[in-house]
């Protein structure tokens, strides 16, 4: 590993993963979004404009704070690290990436930007950057979704964004890509596709992941400035994958770091009924790029299972892939059960209430902290907060009913 | 390389006819329906038939295609009899059979098995709606060794460069996709795809050139066929088998097919 260097791969490919796996019609849009990228990456205008985005209306750079009490539940000695992207506008990592490509679009000249949500956190931070860049906005969401984050849908719609249910299909995350695709390849000409994740076709493993790589890069100057070392360890909820590796990419040639991405694994690891892509699934293609996936024998893509919407996906982005086979990032489950709790401890130990997707890494790193020696350093990307979710706890919880509950 | 497929669009072509290419999903609404439904378009003129794999992500295909291709897999369809349904068509008429698939299902069952067990099954090739000739090495290799057909598309957005690989890679016709949009009826078929088939034409004077995407009424065949070497039609006829069975599947052929034959 350590004459790789993992930091400067971009795509199309990453190892035997990724590509282009879309239809033809697609291809002239995808190489327009990669020429005006590879443009735009290089040109200080972009990247001023970008900065200047950041930190007048994201609130960049995002803190870090340490977890001193829930770090108490995480074995001796362990230190605990928060990179709070919740405190981020709009209240998740999402932003990062939509601010980037929203001035692309306009770069393009195109007047439309469709999007998937699952949690509704990219829809809204989508429907954000659209109100704010005078963009038509439609967002493709299952209709499962629509009920589990009625909230976030509201907000959405507040934003001036079209909300478009998706019934097709298992009416979740999957869906509603299959949907925004077949939108794209209807109106390419006006429309951009602001994916939410690092998945999908070439270019936007790549480019997505470069725009959330502001949190790693912010992250290990922090930790270096403010604490004088690098973590052990780095952990983060992998869905997509798109805030892990945000947090993961400043550090991979630090070999020193280890990294854990943290997948759902719903019902538990050891029942049908999870979305643990990267510890159950295997190689096929999917939204247009081949990765890991849950499929069955045949190559149908099976429907995934999580109390988080968010991370409630069958594929995951390629070059999570390769660092899984590369050995470089460990991937592991973390039930609902176990996220839920998590959530609530860091909520009582901490005054923070994650989202329940970034509750997954909260879980993993109490799990994790009693492996590690002590004196260890855990830096967590806190990806989202828990706003969006309080239907779905107070009902776990059962805070809304006073006669139930599990606390 | 010999195509059986490239053959009868050549030969209605020297003979002053048009040519039909018919789609049916393999398994919709059962397995023994599909073969029934399948060999009826071929019996009633369709010159090529596509047969389409159920597949669970069908980003290319509008919602008459999707619906009933979930419903293939509702009822329990399996990849294996694609090739069941390949060989009782190839059977019971001389039809060239391309098989129409999104790429994980081959790619899962693995490339050189599937193209074996399609030639043994009397299959003529695949249609590959999400794989890109870029993307092809191994479906290139395998299918020269096999002598299949192999479509890929080309679109009015395709620039000159990609269109010429397409045409040059593609065996069988290259699916000049009509419109940007995916797979269902509409009511006029987009003048790009006469510059699809042009630019088509510019880059290849072998290559067979097939129109699909929204073709749904007999004219809109006669007119196609009248700057292409046939017409693709697929909605439509899984809408007329949904509304009337087997005999509904009949009539929308020989409504389709008639006039193209002198």
């Amino acid at each position: 590993m350590s004459e790789q260097n993992l930091r400067s791969h971009v795509g199309p490919y990453f190892g035997e993963f990724g590509g282009r796996f879309v239809p033809e019609s697609l291809i002239a849009a995808l190489d327009e979004l990669e020429a005006t990228y590879n443009v735009a990456k290089n040109d200080p205008t972009f990247k001023a404009e970008l900065a200047e985005l950041h930190r007048t209306y994201t609130g960049r750079p995002s803190i870090i704070t340490e977890a001193k009490r829930f770090a108490e539940h995480c074995g001796d000695g362990i230190r605990v690290f928060l990179k709070r992207e919740d405190l981020n506008h709009t209240g998740s990592h999402k932003i990062n990436n939509v601010i980037g490509q929203a001035l692309l679009t306009k770069r393009m000249g195109k007047t439309r930007i469709i999007a998937e949500t699952g949690a509704g956190q990219h829809g809204v931070a989508s429907a954000t950057a659209a109100a704010l860049f005078g963009l038509e906005c439609v967002v493709y969401m299952g209709e499962v979704d629509t009920e589990r984050q009625a909230l976030n849908v509201a907000r959405m719609k507040l934003l001036g964004a079209e909300v478009i249910p998706v019934t097709t299909g298992s009416r979740t995350l999957k869906d509603a890509i299959n949907e925004a695709l077949r939108d794209w390849v209807a109106n390419v000409e006006n429309t951009h596709y602001l994916l939410g994740t690092v998945a999908g076709p070439h270019p936007f493993p790549t480019m997505v992941r470069d725009f959330h790589s502001v949190i790693g890069t912010e992250a290990r100057q922090q930790m270096l400035d403010e604490f004088g070392f690098l973590p052990t360890a780095l952990a983060a909820c992998v869905g997509g994958g798109s805030n892990a590796i945000g947090l993961f990419h400043a550090f991979l040639d630090d070999e020193e770091v280890q990294m854990f991405g943290y997948e759902a694994a719903g019902d538990g690891m050891d029942t049908p009924r999870h979305a643990a892509t990267l510890n159950y699934g295997r190689p096929g293609v999917l939204h247009g790029a081949r990765s890991y996936m849950l499929q069955d024998e045949d190559g149908q893509t099976m429907e995934s299972h999580s109390i988080s919407a968010g991370l409630d996906y069958p594929g995951v982005g390629p070059e999570h892939s390769w660092l899984k086979d590369l050995g470089r990032v460990e991937y592991r489950g973390i039930s609902d059960a176990e996220a839920m709790d998590a959530l609530r401890l860091l909520s009582r130990t901490e005054g923070i209430i994650p989202a329940i997707e970034t509750a997954h890494a909260m879980a993993g790193v109490i799990k994790l902290g009693k492996e590690l020696p002590s004196g260890s350093s855990i830096l967590v990307n806190l990806s989202g907060r828990g706003d969006k979710d309080m239907e779905t706890a107070g009902k776990y919880f059962g805070l809304l009913d006073a006669k139930e509950g599990k606390n | 390389m010999k195509s059986k497929t490239s053959d009868v669009l050549k030969a209605n072509k020297a003979a002053g006819n048009g040519s039909l290419i018919g789609y049916f999903p393999a398994g919709y609404p059962t397995l023994e329906g599909s073969i029934e439904a399948s060999i009826a378009m071929c019996q009633n003129g369709v010159d090529v038939l596509e047969l389409g794999v159920p597949y669970s992500d069908p980003v290319m295909d509008g919602i008459v295609i999707q619906e009933a291709t979930l419903e293939a897999l509702g009822n329990g369809f399996k990849l294996k009899q694609t090739f069941d349904a390949v060989r009782a068509i190839t059977e019971a008429v001389d039809t060239p059979v391309l098989v129409m698939t999104y790429w994980n299902p081959v790619l899962q069952y693995g490339i050189e098995n599937f193209a074996r067990d399609l030639v043994a099954a009397g299959g003529a090739g695949l249609i590959t709606p999400d794989l890109i000739p870029d993307e092809a090495k191994e479906w290139l290799e395998i299918s020269d060794k096999y002598a299949l057909d192999r479509v890929f598309l080309g679109t009015p957005s395709s620039s000159p460069e990609r269109m010429k690989t397409a045409s040059e890679l593609s065996r069988g016709f290259v699916y000049a996709v009509s419109t940007m949009g995916i797979t269902g009826a509409r009511a006029e078929v987009d003048a790009n795809a006469r510059k699809v088939v042009a630019k088509v034409r510019e880059v290849s004077t072998e290559a067979n050139t097939a129109v699909g995407i929204g073709i749904s009424t007999a004219d809109q065949v006669v007119e196609v066929n009248t700057y292409s070497d046939g017409a693709i039609v697929g909605s439509a006829f899984v809408r007329a088998y949904a509304e009337g069975g087997v005999e509904a599947l009949k009539s929308k052929t020989i409504e389709l097919s008639a006039r193209l034959k002198k």
